[in-house]
């Protein structure tokens, strides 16, 4: 799940990072309000949308950039009436671009440093990390491989957490020092709260910024939540904008369904995530590419599957369906009722191979047969992948 | 002799009267495991009754275990309530406990992980379909069933099975079955990024099993546990292995189903293990139709 920028700074503001002031805003009234209840000169206005790159998008009126430094409380106004309702395009957003609902109004900051401070899920040691470095502003992953000296990172003890002398050796690594140093441990120990209290995998501070007038401060951020802990994140949760989110994830997670669109041609159907990935994988070894990840899980019901069905159904690049089912608890049969009501409801002008191996699968075979459904039967996982490439590539 | 358990080790299921436990439990049952004890907190005393059987239900996982000599644990409790499952197996000195519990957060597991590091018991998952020791009799009745994985598909023989994901296990036992190849134990150990047991060592525990003579690992994108196992078997594993990788079409950064399949860096993509596992030595299928095929290419018989 991911978050807003002002909603990272709500996050801050509640656990005592310090970041710049900032006022979220949804009109351009309020934009102007806003801008003058922070004093209203040196300011940014700032697109609000779950996409990197906004500086130097353009917006599809022609307005170009998402992030305007300001100096009165009326360009603030009219900059914000230029954003809002239109659709941003950056290179992380695609073609199709992002609406703008939101913009911040923010205080902008004479930055004398710019630094790199994370804190993520260590899955290698079963734990989390901390990584820093003099490096701020970069991408990470080239600092670390043609400056590696350029980094520090501190491995936490699961029962501890971050502690403060480990914050110090930060900070040092850093080249904090004096009254910075004292700054800066306050701000960790501050971001360690926030991640562990939200169930977070990852927190990069990039940048994290000394100022001129000698503050340290975490200017922008990327989290990430873990998705299992969401039932005990009410507050997080509360933060989801699903408006950012493929229309089609959103709709498969609301029926309990596993769903990741993807650009191919050939739509699947599986049970289990093991098998669905390897289920893509075979379209692929055969010529063909998946349209979607789909696992219905283990114990889908009729109406899963067909409400699955349904939304393969809706994606206009799918021009094939594979089903392929090892029911191993699960009932062939289900997976067979469903796809039979979800075709009747919605109609199947696409090529679909089945393949249905192990509990009640001749039951299920039998239903598919006696649907009268244009379908075709896969003998086995290769032949039903060779079967689907051929038949979409006809 | 299989690993971990053998078809007459007595095993406890806790959370057997929820609607998933009391599921499995009947089918562990009818598989003719030996199930001897459920575990509901307030429901000591009762009994979970299925076709002939009747299950004692305790309070605790300490007085089932004293009570039934019980060794193993399936753990089938909602996510919120199992590291504190996994946890109660720990202090009653169980020597397994299998926790099949998906989406238990990140947080607990790690802090659960800690908590048994150089503790007698051994955790197998979360998030995985289980152990099979398939039995010797009609369909492998008689085997030891811990979990989910449909026990009719199974047949005692001498391959060795280890997966992070439920169904591909499945997909590869049915076609070594199918072929004629039984299996020893097939182990389920989890996708999610925590576990308690990799790959690594329960390619450990086939290589010391005289039962086993060949072995399949079937992998997924996201970490490098299936490196570490590949590079240790390439310099001490006796037997041959084939495996297979799933996510070769996976998006980078997109979590695929399970919590631990997702590729972060370009040493854990599926092309990446793959290449370092042929390197190891290892008979790696493309296709997840050829798993017991590529096996049959280096276990002669």
């Amino acid at each position: 799940m991911n978050i807003h920028e002002y909603q990272a700074k709500e996050l801050f503001s509640k656990f005592g990072v310090a970041s710049p002031a900032g006022i979220v805003a949804d009109t351009a009234e309020a934009a102007g309000a806003a801008a003058r209840e922070l004093g209203g000169a040196g300011l940014v206005v700032k697109a609000q949308v779950h996409a990197g790159g906004r500086g130097k998008g353009t917006f599809k009126n022609g307005f170009k950039g998402g992030v305007h430094v300001i100096n009165t409380a009326e360009e603030a106004e009219t900059i914000a009436g230029q954003m809002l309702g239109q659709t941003l395009v950056t290179h992380q957003t695609g073609p199709e671009g992002k609406l703008v609902s939101k913009v911040l109004i923010a205080k902008s900051v004479d930055i004398d440093k710019e630094l790199y401070f994370a804190i993520l899920f260590d899955r290698a040691n079963s734990t989390h990390s901390v990584i820093a470095s003099t490096e701020g502003g970069m991408n990470i992953e080239e600092v670390a491989e043609k400056t590696p000296e350029k980094i520090t990172t501190v491995t936490l003890d699961p029962a501890l957490g971050l502690q403060p002398y480990q914050c110090r050796k930060l900070a040092a690594a850093l080249g904090l020092r004096g009254m910075l140093m004292n700054q800066a441990v306050k701000l960790f120990s501050a971001l360690w709260n926030l991640y562990s209290k939200s169930d977070c995998s990852q927190i990069e501070v990039n940048p994290l910024a000394v100022t001129k007038d000698g503050e340290v401060m975490a200017l922008d951020a990327k989290f990430n939540f873990d998705d299992n802990a969401l039932y005990r994140q009410k507050d997080v949760v509360a933060m989801r904008d699903t408006s950012e989110e493929d229309p089609r994830e959103v709709a498969a997670s609301e029926f309990g369904l596993n769903y990741i669109g993807l650009d191919g041609s050939i739509a699947c159907l599986v049970n289990g995530a093991g098998l669905a990935m390897a289920t893509m994988d075979i379209i692929k070894l055969h010529g063909g590419e998946p349209a979607n990840f789909l696992d219905v899980g283990g114990g889908a019901s009729k109406e899963q599957v067909s409400n699955a069905f349904k939304i393969i159904l809706g994606d206009p690049n799918v021009k094939g369906i594979l089903v392929n089912i090892f029911g191993g608890i699960m009932d062939c049969n289900v997976i067979a009722e469903g796809i039979v009501a979800a075709v009747q409801e919605v109609g199947l002008g696409l090529p679909l191979v089945v393949r249905l191996e192990g509990n009640n699968v001749d039951a299920g075979k039998k239903t598919l047969a006696e649907s009268g459904l244009n379908l075709v039967s896969g003998d086995g996982l290769t032949d039903a992948a060779a079967k689907i490439v051929k038949a979409v590539a006809a | 002799m299989a690993i971990l358990v053998e078809t007459d080790t007595r095993i406890l299921v806790q959370g057997i009267t929820g609607d998933f436990g009391s599921r499995h439990a009947k089918a562990s049952l009818d598989y003719g495991t030996q199930l001897v004890a459920g575990v509901t907190p307030g429901k000591g005393g009762q009994f979970f009754e299925h076709n002939g059987h009747k299950v004692p239900v305790f309070d605790t996982v300490e007085e089932a275990a004293r009570e039934t000599g019980a060794t193993v644990s399936a753990i089938f409790v909602p996510p919120p309530f199992a590291a504190d499952a996994i946890l109660e197996c720990v202090d009653a000195g169980l020597d397994l406990a299998v926790a099949i519990t998906e989406g238990i957060p990140v947080n607990d597991m790690i802090r659960v992980k800690a908590a048994m590091a150089r503790k007698k018991t051994r955790l197998i998952g979360p998030n995985c379909p289980g152990v099979v020791t398939p039995g010797r009799g009609d369909k492998s009745h008689g085997g030891c069933r811990i979990g989910i994985a449909p026990g009719y598909i199974h047949k005692r023989g001498n391959v060795g099975v280890v997966s992070r994901s439920g169904t591909l296990t499945y997909e590869a036992v049915w076609q070594l079955t199918t072929r004629g190849y039984g299996q020893s134990t097939c182990v389920g150990i989890g996708g999610d990024p925590v576990n308690g047991t990799s790959h690594l060592d329960v390619l450990k525990l086939f290589n010391e099993d005289p039962e086993t003579e060949a072995i399949i690992m079937i992998g997924e994108i996201g970490g490098t546990a299936e490196v570490e196992a590949g590079r240790w078997a390439a310099e001490h594993c006796k037997k041959p292995i084939a495996a297979f990788i799933a996510g070769a079409t996976a998006p980078p950064g997109r979590r695929m189903g399970h919590a631990g399949a997702i590729v972060g860096g370009a040493e854990d993509t599926a092309e990446a293990k793959k290449r370092i596992l042929r390197e190891c030595g290892i008979a790696v299928a493309d296709s997840p139709a050829d798993m017991a095929q590529a096996l049959l290419t280096v276990y002669k018989k």
